[in-house]
């Protein structure tokens, strides 16, 4: 067995940076990441043959992405780069991948984890109706494969992504039938202060709406979804607006998100300390600023670890390996710490305005009808969660799953997981923190039982 | 507050006994450290077996067993119990005699198994294997829910009007002049009689009640797939002496394929958690997949353990105290204790109200301990 390396995961814009800081240093770093090509979910790459160029699919963000990726390329030779492997677990010191069928158990001297974030996602009814995908799946649609969701499609929820995304349909020459955001614009006007952290971000966002309502598209903010609906497929998107009049939005398609959660499992299975994020509404590891989670030697950089962005992974990423470095005995000097700590600093005062600006909608849950679907995979009501927590006296999060199974399946709540703390706080008549999180295990994704260590393992 | 009884630990086993000794008439208060039901017995596969186990624990076994069938009309709530069938499958022909063995010894305590080999087997189950040379089939055993089956009895008991107390965790068990008292986190409790079934800390309270026993907490590592159409009621485990062969798995009528068996990994009574080593999950896959082939196209979704208590010689303490009258356990059921639940839980009841029991239970008295060391056999597994 190889004698253990420093272990990064993910390859999107902190782990790349990660990767590279370690190499600078000398280091031959392993570098795993779940997609096939480097570049992460923002910088996403087409798959060989595509010949979109970077700055259709990445429009004032290509120059970023260009630099990433040839940054990534040259790197490549240099690392032990494991594309297409998917981290299922960790344990005894050593990741656990699976590629296909064959399962590799690699020891780590320290691990850089660069996991990411996903869609938030607060149900409503009709929300598993075909034709409805997360602002994510709707963009990787679009930059990975040229397509559109839909041939009029309705944006709803809240978040930069909201209008970035719909702003990318237009550009591409798809049909954005509205544009329906859950925050009220007072809210951004009271952020307004922490958003001017990053003058430039808040510039190009509001070039985003602008250029949405020089095509004439739809855009109402502090909306109320009610339901989307259709049979058998998306037909129409209902909402009450401001002012409390139902307004019905004709589509065959739904892009829907509320801001980005950050993918956190890994470093549950890493054993690292978690602490209630008041501003993001969620439950996330702790770090000190140079991302040194509770755990020695195990590290957090990106969206995995606080949502703030692209342009923070970087930074982070490098950081993040910065310290890895320092704690492993290598020399970094103090300047290139002070230097990322304090490019760090409005990023995070930006991210707390964004949160602000544009806040989770938890409150929706408590309106949702009983017969609202919360858990997809096991396919567990708002209704059946309101009744386990009633007749069981269900507390917390990993009791009311236990009983009642929401959050079981697949995707191991990390669809539902957030709406459904919702569901029970407010079955509970709690605050969200109260009912604590879902307790992670390996597989944090599907493992084929076919998968198998190699004849060299073990 | 004072009873009759006082259950310390709400697992199945002291659910039950709660449950049972309020349709006996005695007053309970049953006493949980955090909730209902949530180490052992959450962890628990759900099998429903009889076949395999130590011969003397039959009759205890069949008690339960009966008493499973009837779990909806007794409790009024339904843990999914199906007697869908067990089978235990071997893949040497050494190991023929044995299952042979075994299917004549428990035919006289009321257990028929049915022994079918190779083509006939293939005729009958042909999902299974087709390396398989022989298995067992008990064709009334079968399985029922672990997550719900002690809430459901602690329900029940409420309802009947036990006081079920959760959150609070015994710090104290005094004998006094009439009553014992039971010092918790929520408040003090007396009653005449006490009932130890607090799983893997069974031990640590023993211990202070000045009978130790050789305990050590361990932690199963359980499994479940995807879902897929369900097709396989009975429920299967692998007949073996090689610890890791010995897998086991269950199809819930959902469809998912619940799985355990293999190596067991560390638990421990401070943190309360025990560990899953998602390397036995990889080692039970290449079992599982021998066993049941078609389960090579599915995928683990989700795995996870609870702390077990297991005892020296591999089956429970179980009984009346050797040393304090009016003392009472049931605890440390070495893995093997879902099954047992509702018979133990109408057995300790017996005993407690009446001071006899209809099914023998001396080969689990905590005195063995005490005496010489001897080991008597513990139960086969699969």
């Amino acid at each position: 067995m190889a004698s253990p390396a420093v272990i990064v995961i993910g390859a999107g814009p902190a782990g790349i940076r990660a990767a590279a800081r370690l190499v600078e240093a000398g280091l031959r770093p392993v570098l795993i990441d779940e997609n096939e090509r480097s570049g992460g979910q923002i910088y996403r790459r087409q798959p060989a043959g595509f010949t979109r160029p970077a700055s259709a699919l990445y429009g004032s963000e290509a120059a970023k992405a260009v630099a990433l990726h040839a940054a990534a390329d040259a790197l490549a030779p240099r690392l032990d780069y494991r594309p297409g492997t998917l981290v299922w677990g960790i344990a005894d010191g050593a990741v656990l991948t699976q590629r296909g069928d064959r399962l590799e158990r690699l020891p780590y001297a320290a691990l850089i984890l660069c996991s990411g974030a996903t869609d938030r996602i607060m149900p409503l009814p009709g929300w598993t109706l075909p034709g409805v995908y997360s602002l994510g799946a709707a963009q990787i649609a679009l930059k990975a494969q040229a397509c559109a969701i839909g041939s009029r499609v309705v944006f709803m929820g809240t978040g930069p992504l909201l209008y970035l995304v719909a702003w990318q349909y237009v550009k591409a020459g798809a049909t954005v039938a509205a544009v329906l955001d859950t925050s009220p614009s007072r809210r951004r006007v009271l952020a307004a202060a922490a958003l001017a952290a990053r003058p430039a971000v808040l510039a190009q966002g509001l070039r985003y709406l602008a250029g949405l309502r020089r095509a004439g598209i739809p855009v109402l903010t502090g909306v109320t979804p009610l339901r989307i609906e259709g049979h058998g497929r998306v037909a129409g998107v209902v909402v009450s607006d401001r002012a409390g009049r139902e307004r019905r939005v004709e589509a065959d398609a739904v892009g829907l998100g509320y801001g980005l959660r950050s993918e956190t499992q890994l470093a549950d299975l890493a054993k690292a300390r978690f602490g209630f994020d008041a501003v993001a509404r969620q439950w996330l590891p702790e770090t000190d600023a140079d991302g040194r989670s509770s755990v020695p030697l195990v590290y957090l950089a990106g969206d995995g670890a606080v949502v703030r962005g692209a342009d923070a992974a970087e930074l982070a990423g490098r950081l993040a390996a910065c310290a890895a470095l320092r704690d492993l005995g290598h020399a970094v000097p103090e300047e290139e710490f002070s230097r990322l700590r304090a490019a760090l600093r409005p990023m995070s005062r930006f991210r707390q305005g964004l949160e602000n600006g544009f806040p989770w909608p938890g409150h929706l849950a408590a309106m949702l009808p009983n017969e609202t679907i919360i858990c997809r995979c096991e396919a567990i009501t708002a209704g059946a969660i309101r009744r386990t927590v009633a007749e069981t006296g269900a507390p917390e999060m990993n009791r009311a799953k236990s009983l009642g199974r929401v959050g079981m399946g697949r995707c191991q709540g990390r669809i539902c997981g957030l709406a459904a703390a919702e569901v029970i706080a407010a079955a509970r008549g709690v605050p969200v923190e109260e009912v604590g999180q879902l307790r992670g295990a390996a597989p944090i994704k599907p493992l084929p039982l076919t998968a198998e260590l190699g004849p060299d393992e073990g | 507050m004072k009873a009759d009884v006082i259950i310390v630990g709400g697992g199945l086993m002291g659910s039950a006994t709660a449950f049972f000794l309020r349709r006996r008439g005695l007053s309970v208060i049953l006493l949980e450290r955090d909730l209902v039901g949530q180490a052992a017995t959450v962890a628990s596969f759900g099998n429903i077996r009889r076949q395999g186990r130590f011969l003397p624990q039959l009759p205890l076994a069949n008690l339960s067993r009966d008493l499973w069938g009837r779990v909806p009309e007794l409790i009024g709530e339904d843990v999914e119990f199906l007697a869908s069938g067990h089978l235990r499958v071997c893949f040497r022909d050494a190991e023929i005699g044995r299952m042979e063995q075994y299917a004549r010894d428990c035919a006289p305590y009321g257990l028929k198994l049915e022994l079918i080999s190779r083509n006939a087997l293939r005729d009958r189950f042909p999902y299974l294997s087709p390396e398989a040379v022989m298995a067992s089939y008990s064709p009334l055993d079968g399985h029922a829910n672990p997550r719900l089956a002690a809430p459901a009895f602690a329900r029940a008991a409420r309802r009947e009007g036990a006081v079920v107390v959760e959150h609070a965790e015994v710090v104290g068990i005094a004998r006094g002049a009439e009553d014992f008292v039971v010092e918790t986190r929520a408040g003090t409790f007396r009653a005449p009689m006490v009932q130890v079934s607090a799983g893997a800390w069974g031990q640590r309270l023993s211990a202070a009640l000045g009978e130790d026993v050789p305990l050590t907490p361990a932690g199963p590592q359980m499994g479940v797939t995807e879902p897929a159409p369900y097709r396989i009621p009975e429920v299967m485990g692998i007949h073996t002496d090689v610890t890791e062969e010995g897998v086991y798995l269950r199809q819930v009528q959902r469809g998912n394929i619940v799985f355990g068996g293999g190596r067991r990994d560390a638990a421990s009574l401070d943190t309360k958690r025990a560990t899953l080593n998602p390397l036995n999950t990889m080692a039970q896959m290449p079992h599982l997949r021998r066993l049941l082939p078609a389960m090579a196209q599915l995928r683990v979704i989700r795995t996870w353990s609870g702390v077990e208590g297991y005892l020296r010689d591999d089956i429970p303490v179980m009984g009346p105290s050797g040393v304090t009258p009016g003392l009472f356990y049931a605890f440390g059921f070495c893995g093997h204790g879902f099954q047992l639940g509702p018979g133990v839980g109408a057995t300790m009841a017996e005993l407690i109200a009446t001071g006899r029991t209809s099914v023998p239970i001396e080969p689990f008295h905590i005195g063995r301990f005490a005496a010489a060391s001897s080991t008597p056999p513990g139960p086969q597994r699969g």
